[in-house]
């Protein structure tokens, strides 16, 4: 056993003998804390500020082409979203968080799959519903099942199916549209051209449909506020993509999905990819973190149902659009994806080789 | 070096005609990540002779596996290299005298675990003997059980952190037969330069040391894997193994973690191991740089192991270098020793970034398995604060053993520890990839760490 055992830090640095340059770093009680003792700069609310950049071409040209409305549209449902956490944050005793961007970016993403003339009370009813239900209801943030912002969407549209589906975005400062001449199709009060289908002939949508490219390229005129061009959706993918945000898997299986089985259907397939609310969804509310599967292969599945219900739903329900409805229900089927399809571990795969080899062997030496 | 340019030996496979044995072209694994390396300030010094200290207090036990027992006692005075700790058990490696001196206590000194280890306290003689060196056999006359008997005697463990005594390694089971010998010399934690130093100014010895590994398991072939950040050490290395036809350096893509063991032997071989088995299963061994060079050392001049190389840097470190220092030294006096510190450190770490030991004394002793003491200023990562995690997957991106990091924690958060193990908490080797890139700011390696020990105590 020790003869003596020095009783305090201090007796054993005066028994080290240190210079009174060691003795000062011998002196402190040092911090301690796990590793990884260094971190890379990503944070939530740096990753939501991105998906937010990537909106932003979109929202400017989307309020451009709306105006004074759409500006209040977004506005408003970023409001009720903002102050909807913060509130339920505040009354649960919980830090605010309102400063990770997610509440802000859910707002965003809700007002622009809105039509830009709604009454700004309603887009502000859609931001308090889809935090307060979407969101914190399951818990705050991580922890929902369903996209927030089509969850306040999904009930405005149920409640206010009217204005949701009969305010259109007509403005004279659509070129494009103007130049077009699909005036038979302007008094058709619809959200999107899709809705249109029931009311042309079929055959002028699959033949004549390439008409319709230019103006749902650069702007939709009928669109919701996000949905104006499909060129500012991609420059917002890219940006994503870029930032290695979200996985390319699940737009591109998602609206694959949909150009395939859409020209099966008969229906043109790039008209299918560019109307309606597809590429935003595919591109912004498919791709949220939260609510679609952790793995590739999951991403894929999630991805490819989303197209096929969205597929269904617009050719056999009466709704103008699947979309909304596709990406909730895949939502739902989130959890159980991640539950069987899970990544196989390091190693197991050369076990499984390996027993699989020791069992043909012996099946050989048996035969 | 370009990122798609071919490294020679890898495309060198005219050695290895056997099915089988062909080294693949594969330069890296999936997952990881790339932090930043922080070894310029270190990586061109010359190793420099640290001064010994007026105190050792030498851990008696530095490996994994049965605990060793004094065999000095209080007031005894040791020479140099004479053995202190030892343990009749077959997984144990035995302890030395860093330097001549008077055994003052047998006490517990705080360790680097931030626990306490029982060490051997030596108030070192202020003049001190130059070891003689004694040569045993020519190294090249070794058989494979003398080479065991070697590294046993000398104390040799896993130096590059893992610290499994190096003569069991040695003794693989009598049904797996060991085709590959590799070297590690890949140090992909940010900051180290030891074992780049020594494969810079000790090549032939670390070559000499890997031959030793392949004799003592009758392997055809030895690997040195080594990141492409350090391709002055690969031409240094495929220098000193010009002349062994069975010896090969390969140069990796630079990321974390390239140097573990199974994606070191997945890259080199293409072979995986299986959970919970070791490398034997597919006929490799891995052994780190320095431990290589330390078993030819031994073998040469029959020299146990009570120093190393250690890379003493961080920002605040007046003269950041790599110091040829006995064990037992503590690391404040080390941190003096490099110049002493410029401000308060925020950490001070043994061992790499990613997943050496935060110290909470400076008492705590310099060991056979610490390759680095890294003083780090306040970090902005030390200020940030846990969040929800939003499922981004970069966790599972990162994860080089395919696991579901984020799926783990949240096992644990509700204690569900037959969960946490489903998701793969045992198989986690606590690189810490998923904690350094998660955006929540998420510790999975203190998660793993307890459902590690609440699995551990459900199956006692």
């Amino acid at each position: 056993m020790p003869e003596k055992q020095p009783d305090s830090e201090l007796e054993k640095e005066q028994e080290a003998g240190v210079e009174p340059d060691e003795a000062r770093a011998e002196s402190r009680l040092l911090n301690i804390g796990v590793s990884p003792h260094i971190r890379d700069s990503s944070t939530t609310a740096g990753i939501m500020g991105w998906v937010i950049v990537a909106l932003l071409p979109i929202t400017a040209y989307g309020i451009y082409m709306g105006g004074v409305s759409a500006a209040i549209v977004v506005a408003m449902s970023i409001l009720g979203a903002v102050a909807t956490e913060a509130v339920i944050q505040r009354l649960r005793h919980e830090p605010v968080t309102v400063n990770d961007l997610s509440a802000v970016l859910t707002g965003l993403l809700l007002g622009l799959t809105l039509p830009p003339e709604l009454p700004f009370w309603m887009p502000l009813l859609g931001g308090i519903v889809a935090i307060a239900l979407g969101k914190q209801v399951f818990g705050g943030l991580g922890h929902n099942i369903f996209n927030p912002a089509l969850v306040g969407r999904a009930v405005l549209f149920v409640s206010y199916s009217k204005y949701m589906t009969t305010s259109y975005l007509f403005s004279p400062k659509a070129p494009v549209f103007a130049s077009q001449s699909i005036k038979s199709i302007n008094a058709i009060t619809t959200a999107t051209p899709l809705a249109a289908q029931g009311l042309v002939r079929k055959d002028e949508l699959t033949v004549a449909a390439s008409r319709y490219y230019g103006p749902l390229l650069v702007g939709n005129p009928w669109g919701c506020i996000g949905e104006v061009s499909a060129v500012l959706i991609l420059v917002g993918l890219a940006i994503l993509l870029y930032k290695g945000l979200v996985d390319w898997r699940i737009p591109v299986c998602y609206v694959g999905t949909v150009v395939v089985l859409s020209w099966i259907l008969g229906m043109d397939p790039l008209f299918a990819a560019l109307a309606g609310g597809l590429l935003f969804g595919a591109c912004f509310m498919a791709t949220d973190y939260v609510t679609n599967p952790m793995t590739a292969w999951g991403k894929v599945i999630f991805a490819v149902g989303c197209g096929i219900v969205t597929t269904v739903l617009r050719f056999y329900s009466n709704l103008p659009e699947g979309v909304m409805f596709a990406i909730l229900l895949m939502n739902g089927f989130t959890p159980l994806i991640d539950r069987y399809v899970k990544p196989v571990p390091y190693g197991v795969r050369a076990m499984r080789r390996a027993q699989a080899a020791a069992e043909a062997e012996q099946a050989g030496e048996a035969a | 070096m370009g990122e798609d340019e071919e490294p020679e030996s890898i495309s060198d496979e005219r050695h290895f005609e056997e099915p089988g044995l062909s080294i693949r072209r594969t330069r890296t694994f999936k997952g990881g990540v790339h932090p930043g390396r922080n070894k310029a300030e270190t990586s061109s010094k010359a190793v420099l002779r640290a001064p010994l200290p007026p105190v050792l207090s030498v851990p008696l036990t530095q490996h994994i596996g049965a605990p060793n027992e004094a065999v000095v006692t209080p007031g005894e005075h040791v020479e140099l290299g004479q053995v202190i700790g030892d343990s009749g058990a077959f997984i144990a490696a035995p302890v030395h005298a860093p330097a001549a001196g008077t055994v003052e206590a047998v006490a517990d000194v705080p360790d680097f675990r931030g626990k306490s280890a029982l060490c051997v306290v030596i108030a070192v003689d202020s003049e001190q003997p130059g070891r003689e060196a004694s040569p045993r056999e020519r190294p090249g006359g070794l058989t494979a059980e003398r080479v065991r008997v070697v590294a046993r005697e000398a104390g040799l463990v896993g130096m590059g952190g893992a610290a499994f005594p190096t003569h069991v390694k040695l003794t693989p089971p009598a049904d797996k037969a060991i085709d590959t010998v590799i070297v590690n010399g890949c140090e992909c934690e940010p900051y180290l330069t030891c074992d780049h130093r020594l494969m810079l100014e000790r090549a032939p010895e670390l070559v000499g040391g890997l031959r030793l590994f392949m004799r003592a398991v009758d392997a055809r072939r030895g690997i040195i894997g080594i990141e492409a950040d350090k391709m002055d050490a690969v031409e240094s290395v495929r220098a000193a193994a010009s002349s062994c036809a069975e010896v090969h350096a390969a140069a990796l893509d630079v990321k974390f973690p390239q140097g573990s063991e199974k994606q070191l032997i997945h890259v080199l071989t293409g072979r995986d191991v299986p959970p919970g088995k070791l490398p034997s299963e597919v006929g490799c061994l891995v052994q780190n740089a320095g431990t290589a060079v330390a078993l030819y050392e031994a073998a040469a001049t029959g020299k146990p192991l009570y120093e190393r190389v250690v890379t003493i840097t961080g920002p605040l470190v007046a003269r950041p270098g790599n110091y040829l220092a006995r064990l037992g030294s503590p690391l404040g006096f080390l941190l003096g020793v490099a110049g002493g510190l410029a401000a308060e450190p925020a950490r001070v770490i043994a061992g790499g970034p990613m997943t050496g030991w935060a110290q909470g004394s400076a008492q705590s002793p310099l060991v056979k398995g610490m390759s680095g003491i890294i003083a780090l200023p306040l970090l902005p990562e030390y200020e940030r604060e846990e969040r929800a995690c939003v499922r981004c997957g970069k966790c599972v991106d990162a994860c080089p053993m395919f696991l579901l990091p984020n799926f783990i924690v949240d096992a644990v958060q509700e204690e569900e520890w037959p969960k946490a193990q489903m998701w793969g908490a045992l198989d986690c080797f606590e690189c810490g990839c998923c904690s350094y890139t998660c955006p929540a700011f998420i510790p999975h390696v203190r998660y793993v760490r307890s459902a590690k020990a609440a699995l551990a105590r459900t199956r006692e």
